[in-house]
């Protein structure tokens, strides 16, 4: 599924905190992942999704994505964070140990039944695999295509790690292969990839050269522990002056290579097709979404009326 | 009673004055001259120094219902207050009046000498315990809460006389010469003592540290000094000065900080001759900090830091991003370290920094100034004196004299605090007058005053989050709900003066 929403920074805010929810709204990162899951305490899990339930359903004037995770399906809690929060209307669901296609596909089903009953479209609620064990890094080209919610794949180190009973570093070198896996799987379905956590919130400076590095590898977004982080995340995916530049260029090339009858053209002595085109547009909400052009590119306006 | 021009009820008189109710910040014009003392005279070879404090309080002729005073520089580790009034109170004085620079809570120590008469009221704000429990009715003594530069005004019109300062001085000689630079208590600036060693009828100064005379550098002369006194400790040195005032590490702070500085690009204001004032609080630092690499990236070259100064503003000196600093106060030990050796860290003194009275104060000259609060209104009013529950727990500082002077001043708050909104219709008390706030940054929008309206149309074109004040209220009220209007008796607790000398508001007693 193609997808050109920005999802650079996904903050997750533990369900449980008043104090931290109430917050969502202001903190300018492109979407929360609100968790039902590690930060709530066993003693909380009840109290915490109908916190979460009461939070959504006073968020009206939504200004970010909003996912919900909660608790593997296996769990005893799982379904019942569904069956409370759904009617809230989250954007999706963030899943905890997707580790097969099967886990995915009960989800998926599990959701076109809430969606029955509360008489809403079917494929509303989007889905957010996590990836994060050895089984489920196999399993990758098979999750991310386990369902038409899919609109990425995020990579989960902290679990991983554990999973492969290995230490994380910061250099990252141990998770090189799962998060390559995780990126072809995602590439190859047309999804977003999501990077991972970053836990060391006092290190700007780690968290800015893993996110450099996700970035060169392909990610388009990643997870984030703490709000001071959305500025680092957003800097490094921020694309350069010159890339916008580029980008305004090649829009304009194939606009009036449109005109022309033809979908190639050349600019600057270079080729510019579809996919430059495609990459180009990219850059461009990309660039909208960081203020540094006025108006967000419009589709027919690139494509044509299709 | 009488309304001032904000709506406020102002009594006619409080303690035995009559009472000018606030119209507005700039249109009183004072009358008379500078208060006057007697001229003194010191031969040569007498000595000025005494044995111990009591000697010193005989020898100022200290008496019933006259007037004292020290200076905050020692902040919530000074001993000086406490023993200066245990030493009044054991004389078997009555009556007396302290007109300090500020009172904090270390000064609870003297409770028991305002219930016993010792202590009769304060001419000037506190910090703490006495004005909670005034405000509960618990404490029966007048306050009348000044500004700083509103306190160096009062003291030079004479409408405070203070009978004999006690003057803290970390590095002090046998005739009166004295710095803070140096020291086992030293605090670095003497700011808001230069009022009072040139105002008071007796100046006595009181040190832990009696170096060989000269000390140099001299911050306050021989020339204004009637004794010397030496005393084991004048404080606790861990509480005199922070050994180092850090950036918040709050999400929402760093937010707030963040579109603070964003405001502060987009006034224009930040180029070439920048002057600039922040707090020490950690949002204040972070804009502080955001400010600095804004400055560093547009290579510009500031003019001066303002106020109470931090180890941040001293690293943006040595950095040259300002020219210099004009320091009434020094906020940690960085700030100490860099006034006793750089000659562009200027100390100035509480008139030079603030008093509205004289031919031009340094906030006259300030660009933008970052000011905290705990309570706003709809009318852009700042309350920083009382809290949500009504009791007077801070002073004034110099609040209102840096809102009035600076061509920006910036208030940074989060909106909920304690679960209370901190915008409101009415705040509980007003320090400093919306006509002479700029713009309210918080986490869930701006409001910017009307009278900046070019800059409001600057920060929506660079898509701030631009709010008008009720609206930011109605956005907050919605979470926290609307709070139950606090009770008050009739009584004044306090009065608040306005830097001119109008009465901006009254402190009443809570209602049980």
């Amino acid at each position: 599924m193609s997808d050109f929403k920005l999802r650079r920074s996904l903050l997750y805010v533990p369900g449980n905190m008043p104090s931290m929810l109430q917050n969502i709204p202001i903190f300018d990162c492109d979407a929360v992942i609100i968790d039902l899951e590690d930060a709530v305490p066993m003693s909380e899990k009840d109290a915490a999704r109908h916190l979460v339930k009461r939070f959504l359903s006073t968020y009206t004037d939504r200004n970010k994505e909003l996912l919900v995770r909660i608790n593997p399906l296996d769990s005893r809690w799982g379904y019942e964070d569904l069956k409370v929060v759904l009617p809230a209307m989250p954007d999706g669901i963030r899943l905890p140990k997707a580790d097969t296609p099967e886990i995915v596909e009960r989800l998926d089903t599990l959701l076109t039944e809430f969606e029955e009953e509360l008489d809403v479209e079917i494929g509303r609620f989007r889905v957010l695999p996590s990836l994060e064990s050895a089984l489920g890094i196999i399993n990758a080209t098979g999750i991310a295509n386990s369902s038409q919610r899919i609109f990425a794949l995020a990579f989960g180190a902290e679990d991983y790690t554990a999973s492969m009973e290995i230490e994380r570093t910061k250099g990252g070198e141990e998770l090189f292969n799962a998060r390559t896996r995780v990126l072809w799987a995602a590439k190859a379905a047309g999804i977003q990839a999501i990077d991972t956590i970053f836990a060391d919130v006092g290190d700007m400076e780690g968290l800015r050269a893993e996110t450099e590095l996700a970035k060169r590898l392909g990610y388009t977004g990643k997870c984030l522990v703490n709000p001071r982080q959305i500025e680092v995340v957003h800097d490094v995916f921020a694309p350069k002056q010159a890339e916008v530049d580029y980008a305004l260029q090649v829009i304009e090339a194939i606009q009036r290579a449109r005109l022309l009858g033809t979908g190639v053209i050349a600019l600057g002595g270079k080729m510019v097709d579809a996919p430059v085109v495609k990459r180009a547009a990219r850059v461009l909400r990309t660039a909208y979404a960081h203020g540094m052009v006025d108006t967000l590119i419009d589709e027919e306006a690139i494509h044509g009326v299709q | 009673m009488a309304f001032n021009s904000l709506g406020r009820e102002i009594p006619e008189s409080y303690a035995g004055r009559k009472l000018v109710p606030y119209r507005d910040p700039y249109a009183l014009v004072p009358q008379g001259n500078l208060a006057a003392r007697a001229l003194r005279r010191v031969n040569p070879g007498a000595s000025k120094r005494l044995a111990s404090l009591r000697e010193a309080i005989e020898a100022s002729g200290l008496g019933d219902g006259m007037t004292i005073s020290t200076h905050h520089a020692l902040r919530n580790g000074d001993h000086l207050l406490n023993a200066v009034v245990a030493e009044i109170a054991a004389m078997g004085l009555k009556g007396i009046w302290i007109a300090s620079s500020s009172v904090h809570p270390v000064h609870a120590e003297i409770i028991p000498h305002i219930r016993s008469g010792v202590i009769a009221g304060f001419q000037c704000g506190v910090n703490g315990l006495i004005g909670e429990l005034a405000s509960r009715g618990a404490l029966a003594c007048p306050i009348v809460v000044r500004s700083h530069g509103g306190r160096a005004r009062a003291i030079a019109e004479g409408s405070v006389r203070i009978d004999v300062a006690f003057i803290a001085a970390p590095c002090c000689d046998e005739y009166g010469n004295m710095n803070g630079y140096y020291g086992p208590s030293a605090c670095g600036s003497l700011g808001y003592a230069q009022t009072d060693a040139l105002h008071a009828a007796c100046v006595v100064a009181v040190t832990d540290n009696l170096v060989p005379f000269p000390a140099a550098p001299i911050s306050i002369p021989q020339t204004l000094i009637d004794y010397v006194v030496t005393v084991e400790r004048l404080g606790d040195p861990a509480k005199i000065v922070s050994t180092t005032t850090r950036i918040t590490t709050d999400p929402v702070g760093l937010l707030i900080a963040n579109y603070a500085s964003q405001v502060i690009e987009a006034s224009g204001l930040l180029k070439d001759g920048f002057s600039f004032q922040t707090g020490s609080g950690g949002i204040s630092l972070a804009v502080s900090d955001k400010v600095r690499s804004a400055m560093r990236r547009g290579n510009i070259r500031g003019s001066f830091g303002c106020g109470g100064i931090t180890g941040y503003f001293v690293g943006m000196l040595e950095e040259g991003l300002f020219a210099s600093l004009m320091d009434v106060q020094c906020f940690d030990q960085e700030a100490v370290r860099s006034i006793g050796k750089n000659r562009a860290h200027q100390e100035i003194g509480a008139d030079l920094y603030a008093n509205p009275f004289n031919a031009g104060a340094m906030v006259n000259r300030l660009d933008c100034v970052i000011l905290g609060a705990t309570e706003v209104d709809t009318s852009f009013n700042v309350n920083v004196n009382t809290e949500s529950n009504g009791y007077l727990l801070h002073n004034t500082g110099g609040h209102s004299d840096t809102a009035a002077g600076a061509r920006l001043s910036i208030i940074v708050a989060p909106s909920i605090r304690g679960r209370l909104p901190i915008v409101k219709d009415r705040v509980t008390t007003v320090t400093t007058p919306g006509e002479t706030i700029g713009v309210v940054v918080t986490e869930r929008g701006i409001a910017v005053n009307e009278k900046h309206g070019e800059l409001k149309e600057e920060l929506i074109r660079r898509k701030l989050p631009v709010k008008e004040i009720g609206e930011l209220q109605r956005e907050i009220c919605k979470i926290t709900g609307t709070p139950r209007p606090l009770e008050f008796e009739d009584d004044v607790v306090a009065i608040i003066e306005y830097r001119d000398g109008s009465i901006i508001d009254a402190v009443r007693r809570v209602k049980d």
